[in-house]
């Protein structure tokens, strides 16, 4: 037994001295990644406040809007009271808004107010101003019956309609502005129904915005491999020189190079001028302020990110690797199908989904040389940033961007693996 | 950790250096318009005063406005603001109320209130500036010359670009026009649904075939450099370029949409008196005659008698029978809406 006591104690000394090891092994880890927690807090405070808030805005605006409720609180309030939307709300009601309409004109608040309404209801904007202006000059107080004021001002008071936009103007939670972002909107019964046919623009401007995206990740495909597959081959002092020509469009500005752009391409620009000189054409073709320009321009724009992922790949690429299967019988078409291109893959796979996401959110130069068909769907975030101030609706169009491009990514990384590619 | 709080106190000191008193931020329209107000309103107010005024550009509109406004960061003080969209911006709560009492006399004696024309002062946020008017234009070389807004609008006729400024306002009036609608039932027309039908329609005849711009500075350009063939265009910016650059255009005022333009504050601006003193100042009789540099009229009728004689065929106030008054009312009721509805039509194929 003293044996085993021994055995024991021998164990548990041994225990205890492996726990204060433990211990201080822990301690240790602890201190290392405190340290390296204090070295990537700039970062973390960067990414919090730059990053993860504004993102985090942007979804809360998307369906939170408050500005009819606080307005006009009482209306709002009132509103939520009324039943039956089929028959017109009660005299009370009329009252409250009369008063809060006057107040809001006193203010000079009514056109705000009547902005957020129309935009829920279309075409109630325009009431709602016009009985502002004139409610102004009006002593409230002696009037005897809210109703025949109101529709006096006009008629449109005289129908549940508008109310009922009142009403939901007033939700401060609402996913009328993911509708909208679908091309759909929700009535003021609550029901949510498809846009109009000439009201329906962000469905097909997504489409068209994924097409586009595609098509100068191929272009940028078929035109980049060859050259990084090129620089790749030919001895490291050529190939820095040549280099150079990639990099260079790529440290020019932005604007600059979608500058020169116009001046290649515009109706007296260098194109048009040479081919009209030689006769080939009577009439200057139409190259820019369209999708063809966008395209043309994107594309030269984001070739770098193609090429330079592919060439730090090919570079590392044994080519005997190649040698190999050509010894082994396959023909040269086959050895590069087969053997390098497999081999490569991650080069192309990093620089495709580069190309493609980067295009996806592309703004400055569809903005300047896109035209009409050539507008992507940041622009249209831009334009409701910028000039309607209907920054709900922005961020809601963000936010189904930003889902679709994760979800594209989730979808990339089931086929490809994002462990698979390589910078 | 303190040393962060230290170097965030200085990052905002230095920040809100540029908010001290005696400093205006003053934005309006830039190009040959902005040079025009600078020699005759800016500079000697700065002569006078010494104020430091920072001169900025814009594009127009209300959405810059609208930004400041709402987000509560306004860096504006005084604002150049076209009148088909003043109406919304005050009705709005996106400028201050302007004290149009204190307008000072006249050169001639007469009292402020009396002596500015009445549009120029019917909007309680503003005090008019100019009278000027959106025309077209055209280069004196092309074969056929447009004569009239349904020319404009013909394809066949006149082959080419137009160029047009990308907003609902004028274009759809200038659609009506060359659809045959009669001048004073443009604004009665467009406020009915089946209206604004047949003004994108009519739009619809020439997309393909328009060129749009965001500034004004960009339509002189674009006549210039062969963008398009026929540009729509304020008056002031192509005479500044026939007169100064000698350029070989020629102004077309049929179908003109004239219009005011005014000093506003926006709400919230941290210098409102010094604001309310620069505007008091630049609206007297002869910096507005000093507006005749770009052909635009002036508001008061004490600066008509400094009006040079060569320069009065070129006022929009001399072609009054060819176009309409631009509506602000209409705009203000309908801006959003028809906005949204130009938006939808200019995307789509």
């Amino acid at each position: 037994m003293p044996n085993t006591d021994t055995t024991t104690n021998d164990t548990s000394d041994h225990l205890a001295l492996n726990s204060e090891h433990t211990q201080k092994y822990n301690q240790a880890i602890r201190r290392e990644k405190t340290k390296a927690l204090v070295l990537v807090l700039p970062l973390l405070f960067f990414l919090i406040v730059f990053f993860i808030t504004p993102i985090g805005y942007m979804l809360y605006r998307s369906f939170y809007n408050p500005t009819v409720a606080n307005l006009a609180p009482k209306t709002a309030e009132i509103l939520t009271q009324w039943q039956d939307i089929s028959k017109l709300p009660n005299e009370e009601t009329y009252k409250t808004l009369a008063y809060e309409i006057q107040q809001l004109q006193k203010s000079r608040l009514s056109g705000k107010f009547a902005e957020e309404v129309n935009r829920r209801l279309p075409r109630t904007g325009s009431v709602i101003k016009r009985t502002a202006r004139k409610i102004k000059e009006i002593e409230l107080d002696n009037v005897k019956n809210y109703q025949e004021l109101l529709t006096s001002l006009h008629e449109k008071w005289g129908k549940p309609e508008i109310w009922t936009g009142i009403r939901s103007a007033s939700d401060k939670f609402t996913i009328n502005y993911y509708a909208n972002a679908l091309d759909y909107k929700l009535e003021p019964s609550g029901e949510i129904v498809k846009q109009s046919e000439d009201m329906q623009v962000y469905l097909p401007i997504l489409q068209r915005t994924f097409t586009i995206a595609l098509i100068i990740t191929l272009l940028t495909f078929l035109l980049g491999y060859p050259v990084a597959y090129y620089l790749s081959l030919i001895p490291l002092k050529k190939a820095s020189i040549l280099l150079i020509f990639v990099l260079l469009p790529f440290w020019t500005s932005l604007l600059v190079r979608t500058t020169a752009w116009i001046a290649i391409l515009q109706s007296n620009g260098v194109i048009n001028q040479s081919l009209l000189s030689l006769h080939i054409i009577d009439k200057p073709l139409d190259i820019i302020y369209n999708q063809f320009s966008t395209i043309l321009a994107m594309t030269h724009i984001l070739l770098p990110f193609m090429i330079l992922p592919l060439y730090s790949v090919m570079k590392g690429i044994d080519s005997s690797y190649v040698r190999a299967a050509q010894s082994l019988g396959a023909n040269p078409f086959k050895a590069f199908i087969q053997v390098y291109f497999p081999l490569s893959l991650p080069g192309l796979s990093a620089g495709a989904l580069l190309v493609f996401i980067i295009s996806i959110g592309y703004y400055i130069t569809p903005a300047l040389i896109g035209g009409v068909d050539g507008q992507l769907i940041s622009n249209l975030v831009a334009h409701h940033m910028r000039s309607t101030n209907n920054w709900e609706l922005a961020a809601a169009l963000g936010s189904v961007l930003l889902v679709l491009i994760i979800a594209l990514y989730w979808i990339y990384d089931r086929l490809v693996g994002a462990s698979n590619i390589k910078l | 950790m303190k040393k962060l709080k230290l170097s965030l106190l200085v990052a905002s000191s230095l920040l809100s250096a540029n908010l001290v008193a005696g400093e205006l931020t003053v934005v309006s329209f830039g190009g040959a318009y902005g040079a025009a107000q600078k020699k005759h309103m800016i500079d000697p107010y700065i002569k006078e005063t010494g104020t430091k005024i920072l001169f900025e550009d814009y594009s127009g509109g209300v959405a810059e406005l609208k930004a400041q406004v709402e987000s509560k960061n306004v860096k504006w003080d005084v604002i150049d603001i076209e009148y088909i969209d003043v109406e919304r911006a005050c009705s709005e709560g996106m400028l201050e109320v302007f004290p149009h009492d204190k307008l000072p006399k006249g050169d001639d004696g007469k009292a402020g209130k009396d002596d500015f024309i009445p549009a120029a002062i019917g909007n309680e946020c503003a005090v008019g500036n100019i009278v000027w008017s959106i025309i077209f234009a055209h280069k004196n070389d092309l074969k056929t010359k447009p004569k009239t807004v349904a020319d404009v609008f013909d394809t066949k006729k006149i082959p080419g670009k137009r160029a047009f400024r990308k907003r609902p306002q004028v274009n759809l009036e200038w659609a009506l026009m060359a659809d045959g609608v009669a001048l004073k039932d443009i604004y009665k027309v467009l406020g009915t649904e089946k209206g604004v039908k047949q003004a994108f329609a009519k739009l619809d005849t020439i997309k393909k075939d328009i060129v749009w711009f965001d500034s004004w500075s960009q339509a002189p350009q674009l006549l210039n450099d062969g963008g398009a063939v026929i540009v729509q265009s304020a008056n002031g910016r192509i005479y500044s370029a026939i007169k100064k650059d000698k350029s070989d255009f020629n102004i077309v005022w049929d179908g003109q949409v004239y219009d005011l333009d005014g000093w506003a504050i926006p709400k919230g601006s941290k210098n409102k008196e010094e604001a309310i003193k620069f505007i008091l100042a630049a609206t007297k009789t002869k910096p507005l005659a000093g507006m005749q540099d770009v052909a635009y009229g002036p508001t008061r009728k004490s600066s008509e008698s400094l009006i040079a004689e060569e320069v009065k065929p070129q006022l929009p106030s001399a072609h009054l029978d060819k176009g309409i008054k631009a509506s602000a009312e209409f705009w203000a009721d309908n801006g959003s809406q028809l906005g949204e509805k130009f938006t939808a039509w200019l995307i789509k194929k």
